[in-house]
């Protein structure tokens, strides 16, 4: 029986994209393994060896295949592969069970190369369960070859590949047929068909349980790898909407198609990282289309917004490690709650200057319940090792030692729970208070890592709100003062090896890019749709230029005559 | 036999890639080369052993080498893990 029109199955967005197209249901028989006895051992060697050079002829094919599409560094699992049809240590004992033991080679492969399985199975870290499946391809194809089958790789072209789960080989071979999409049931964001299926940009929703269970071959699909999201046999109305996104992605990725792979750096070689900030209402969509080196802020207090209340420490836990899963391998900074000021306040409470009042670490130290479900939530996600966690509003030292005590006290509780973290997560400071900008030398021996937030710093330090009409005209991005305040954070964390990051509105300035790489600014986090605009600014620039314009800025005693200079050298890049 | 103890440095870990080329340079020598972690005693040209240890950034390993070529072995494989399996 046919699904119903437009039923939806949720999975993990595992590669974004969209893609509209037929079902085909691949499915790999499990090979039934005979325990049979044996009279002819020379034969059973015999047969093991002519199997195991066949697998590694059929390797080796999907070998040069993937360092073609994917580059060395990805094709090296499958190099990892054909070594071990050569493992003497592996080898030698199924030879030798084989003799002592008289069965069938297919069983004692399958039983020897099972225990390696099984002991990578039993490893507490994710990534050990996946390359288990890297071991058990290799085990199936020694065993297929065996028992002399052919593999099933009749697949028609453009179509979206639905299967129980799939390996890595399977992935690359799948890209000769020019496959639309991937759906499975198993598999998940660290699995290597989804590294694969994201550098060779085919949308991937994985983990969709019942997926081939409720899919038929031929069904019409719409896989959404943005939202994990798989609509079958969608009506009229539902295909065109996802045609109309299609085209309006495309048009996008035109423009930034000469980009998106190249590296943010300077014509002279000098790399930025750059990074996307990320905002919880709008979509992570585009953050993935530019392409950027991970996260750098993630702003919590958004979820408020959805929540309305606070959120307990698994709801944080699922909105943190969707993000963490989603922009794996790359990293993502988390910073906790900012609440106060003029953001979301959760409770009624009319401060009389709320600026200065009870906000970002000051009110989050004061509710401590509140800051440890955050800081146990984060800690729960960061167990694939890609999350940063930083606290805003800092002023003193004081703050920052009962933060990192706090954090230790949710790492004991969270040992004693048996639950996984990243035990080295990387803990930072906002600075955007200037006593904090002033004390930098101090917390840079103390943090990990310094993000400077120039939105709350320039108005502290000027000492004006830019949302009161009557003064905002003296908010100066460029003041003197701000630029020098910039310079000495940045040379101070340097000086005590502490990398030194900006995230603030400044970062997203075209005019403000080549100052701040002159001031010696490496990490650049902006909003996610002006990525590829600075990205082109960054790649415009000449570091040595960069830095004498900064040193020229920093000479300067007005804001006109700093704006004048970043003129001239902004109009001169655009020139060239 | 020579016995040293090494620490992974590298961010990503012993992954696969490294652990290719562990094997690979061990194979190139005669000595016998086990690495030792948590109880267990890999054969160091086993890839397939190797690829067993989960052994991510800090973590400390054991490594053995005995033959007649163990100096130039230890040498190579030490040096290998000490340039935190050029990745750093």
């Amino acid at each position: 029986m046919n699904s119903k029109a437009n039923t939806l199955l949720k999975g993990i967005a595992a590669a974004s994209g969209i893609t509209i197209g037929n079902a085909f249901i691949f499915s790999k028989e499990k090979e039934e393994i005979s325990q049979e006895s044996i009279e002819n051992v020379s034969e059973a060697i015999k047969n093991l060896e002519d199997a195991l050079a066949l697998s590694k002829k059929e390797l080796k094919k999907v070998f040069s295949l993937a360092m073609d599409k994917l580059g060395e560094k990805r094709a090296s699992i499958f190099e990892a592969q054909m070594m071990i049809l050569d493992d003497p240590v592996l080898i030698d004992n199924i030879k030798s069970r084989i003799k002592k033991e008289k069965k069938l080679p297919e069983y004692i492969v399958d039983d020897e190369i099972s225990k390696y399985i099984q002991l990578m199975n039993d490893a507490h870290e994710m990534y050990m369960k996946e390359r288990s499946l890297d071991i058990d391809d290799i085990k199936n194809r020694i065993i297929r070859n065996l028992k002399k089958k052919k593999w099933k790789s009749k697949i028609s072209s453009d179509v979206i590949v639905v299967t129980t789960s799939i390996s890595p080989s399977d992935t690359v071979l799948f890209t000769k047929a020019n496959v639309k999409g991937y759906v499975t049931d198993f598999g998940g964001l660290t699995s290597h068909a989804a590294i694969v299926a994201r550098s060779l940009n085919i949308p991937a929703v994985l983990g969709v349980n019942e997926a081939t269970a409720i899919i038929k071959d031929g069904d019409i699909l719409i896989v959404d790898g943005f939202h994990g999201e798989v609509i079958i046999n969608p009506d009229e109305e539902k295909i065109l909407l996802y045609k109309n996104k299609i085209n309006e992605l495309n048009l996008y990725d035109e423009k930034l198609f000469k980009l998106r792979n190249k590296p943010a750096e300077t014509i002279d070689g000098k790399e930025i990282n750059l990074s996307a900030n990320l905002d919880l209402t709008k979509e992570i969509d585009l953050i993935f289309r530019n392409n950027p080196k991970g996260i750098g802020l993630v702003r919590t207090e958004q979820i408020f917004e959805e929540y309305e209340a606070f959120p307990d420490e698994d709801e944080q836990f699922e909105v943190y490690n969707s993000i963490a899963q989603k922009i794996y391998p790359e990293n993502v900074t988390i910073r906790a709650f900012d609440i106060g000021g003029d953001k979301v306040l959760p409770v009624d409470l009319h401060e009389p200057n709320p600026f200065l009042g009870w906000r970002g670490i000051r009110l989050l130290l004061d509710n401590r319940n509140l800051f440890k479900s955050q800081i146990r939530a984060v800690l729960r996600a960061s167990q694939n090792k890609n999350i940063k966690f930083m606290v805003p509003m800092i002023t003193s030292m004081e703050e920052v030692i009962e933060t990192k005590e706090l954090i230790e006290q949710c790492k004991k509780e969270l040992k004693k729970e048996k639950r996984s973290f990243d035990c080295n997560m990387h803990f930072g400071i906002m600075i955007e208070i200037p006593a904090a900008a002033i004390l930098t030398s101090s917390f840079a021996r103390e943090v990990d890592f310094i993000s400077i937030g120039t939105n709350d710093l320039i108005q502290y330090l000027l000492a004006v709100d830019r949302g009161n009409e009557i003064v905002s005209k003296l908010y100066q991005e460029f003041h003197p003062s701000v630029i020098r305040t910039l310079t000495h954070i940045i040379r101070e964390g340097k000086a005590y090896n502490c990398k030194v990051s900006l995230c603030g509105e400044m970062g997203g300035d075209p005019l403000a890019v080549p100052l701040l790489i002159g001031l010696g600014l490496e990490i650049l986090s902006v909003s996610p749709s002006i990525v590829p605009l600075i990205k082109s600014i960054i790649r415009k620039i000449k570091y040595k230029d960069a830095l004498l314009l900064a040193d020229k800025c920093l000479t300067y005693s007005t804001e006109r005559e700093i704006i004048n200079e970043l003129n001239l050298f902004y109009n001169s890049i655009i020139e060239n | 036999m020579i016995e040293k103890k090494v620490k992974i440095i590298n961010n990503a870990g012993l992954h696969t890639r490294p652990a290719a080329t562990i094997v690979k340079l061990a194979g190139k020598y005669k000595s016998e080369f086990f690495i030792h972690k948590d109880g267990y005693n890999i054969n160091g040209k086993s890839i397939i052993g190797v690829m067993t240890i989960a052994a991510a950034k800090g973590s400390e390993l054991t490594l053995t080498f005995d033959g007649t070529d163990e100096e130039e072995a230890s040498k190579e494989l030490l040096d290998y893990f000490q340039r935190g399996f050029d990745e750093l």
